[in-house]
């Protein structure tokens, strides 16, 4: 049986086409609220359910809780805030209205407003990031992109933004179909934004190894320079399944998101998105969602233990890496020797040699994920 | 913002001893966190005990034709 949905109700707020025609047919009488990409994804993930519960942008009453006790006003866990500010001298509309959010002039959904709130910039940036230093990139957004208010209420979509991925997009109802299909009862949910390197593959397949299928799902959305571009990780992705793992025992699909950098509050995140997706176990390894040397290395883990009612059991992985004397990948727990011995998996060397024109050894990326990263014109974001 | 809105409930005083004496060998705070951590795994059991897909049998044909064009069955 896969995972039930967050809160027991696979959320769907899809306007209906005779819905949609006449909102956008009489767009212009409807106050509008521009929202940027991260909110544009996050209107979709409302309305095809990856957030579920949440059928809309936070209240007041909801962000509170999260804020201050990592849960919604139902008590359901939820610790990242999901919300859509505005700036007063654009706030046209009060309680009761409907408003158009609209991304780049394009009508994403429409919004029953139910609630308008002050945003208290260093409450939030504390409580969800553990910091204010403007240098964490979450802080960043708090203080200098967001706006002074926040409207909260209920969605439904309108539309999307274009997708360039679609063939490797499904929604939470198509996940949750295909892993019935394939008679998978147990699924491991895995949460990547990089190429994979055999670090990763061996985390996957020892998670794999306890359940019936993976669901390898890459975050699609801005990201960082230097990280590799989205189509260069699912063409590797692709190459990396085909090749390596059996059939019908992996399934790799995206989740257009925007990370938050919010570490271990955000590691509960990316369990609950896949618990909706069907998953009934999520892969937590090291530094999950963090940034810099703002979160411990494990802090990811540990904060799951405050959820017994979470509803997806975490799986948990210290680094795997190569060691010379074992001749294998190994980690911590099964390998005795020094680290002279070993050789750590690094994005960082993969990206140098690649625009070295050097090879990388196969016993750290597979050849033909090598070959897809080396073949690339301009495999990295600029 | 607050802390958190809070009620109270009532438990036998035995009972009340027993975790007590439980809690204090474990990292939990207090009696009502050791509670609500417990009370909170057992209701989601009992919650997730109760759920229907929300897809009619026409939506599961257009899922399934969509999954099969795309590769994925």
């Amino acid at each position: 049986m896969v995972s039930k949905p967050h809160g027991g109700r696979l959320i769907i707020r899809i306007a209906s086409e005779n819905r949609r025609s006449a909102v956008l047919g009489a767009a212009d009488e409807y106050p509008v609220i521009s929202i940027g990409l991260r909110e544009a994804y996050d209107v979709e993930n409302i309305g095809y359910g990856v957030y579920s519960p949440l059928d809309g942008f936070m209240v007041y009453e909801d962000l509170e809780n999260v804020l201050m006790n990592m849960r919604l006003s139902n008590d359901l866990p939820w610790t990242m805030p999901i919300v859509v500010s505005v700036d007063e001298d654009s706030m046209d509309f009060g309680v009761g209205d409907e408003v158009l959010l609209s991304y780049m002039d394009r009508p994403l959904a429409v919004m029953q407003v139910e609630d308008i709130y002050r945003l208290d910039r260093r409450l939030y940036a504390e409580r969800v990031f553990g910091t204010t230093d403007p240098s964490h990139p979450g802080v960043y957004n708090v203080f200098r992109e967001m706006g002074e208010y926040l409207v909260g209420g209920r969605i439904e979509l309108l539309d999307t933004v274009d997708n360039p991925y679609a063939r490797f997009y499904l929604r939470p109802m198509e996940t949750r179909v295909l892993f019935r299909e394939r008679g998978w009862k147990t699924i491991v949910g895995f949460q990547t934004r990089n190429a994979p390197h055999l670090g990763h593959e061996y985390v996957q397949k020892t998670a794999l190894s306890f359940v019936d299928g993976i669901f390898i799902n890459p975050v699609v959305g801005r990201k960082k320079r230097g990280d590799f571009k989205d189509e260069v990780i699912l063409e590797a992705y692709s190459e990396l399944v085909k090749h390596y793992y059996p059939k019908d025992s992996a399934v790799l699909s995206i989740v257009r998101y925007e990370m938050r950098y919010a570490g271990p509050r955000e590691a509960i995140h990316h369990a609950i998105m896949r618990k909706n997706f069907g998953c009934t176990h999520f892969i937590v390894g090291r530094d999950h969602a963090g940034v810099g040397d703002f979160y411990g290395p494990y802090d990811a883990q540990e904060i799951f233990r405050e959820f017994p009612d979470l509803g997806v059991t975490p799986v948990f992985f210290k680094e795997f890496f190569y060691c010379r004397r074992c001749g294998g990948i190994v980690h911590e727990r099964i390998c005795p020797h020094d680290e002279s011995n070993r050789v750590r998996f690094s994005g960082t060397y993969v990206r140098e040699a690649i625009l070295e024109g050097r090879d990388i050894p196969d016993y750290i990326v597979r050849p033909e994920v090598a070959r897809v990263l080396m073949s690339h014109p301009d495999p990295f974001v600029s | 913002m607050g802390q958190g809105k809070y009620t109270t409930v009532s438990i036998p005083k035995s009972l009340y001893n027993r975790i007590k004496k439980l809690v204090e060998e474990t990292g939990f705070k207090s009696v009502s966190d050791y509670v609500t951590y417990v009370l909170r795994e057992v209701v989601a059991m009992h919650e997730s005990e109760r759920y229907e897909e929300p897809f009619t049998e026409k939506d599961l044909e257009e899922i399934k034709k969509r999954l099969k064009a795309l590769g994925y069955i």
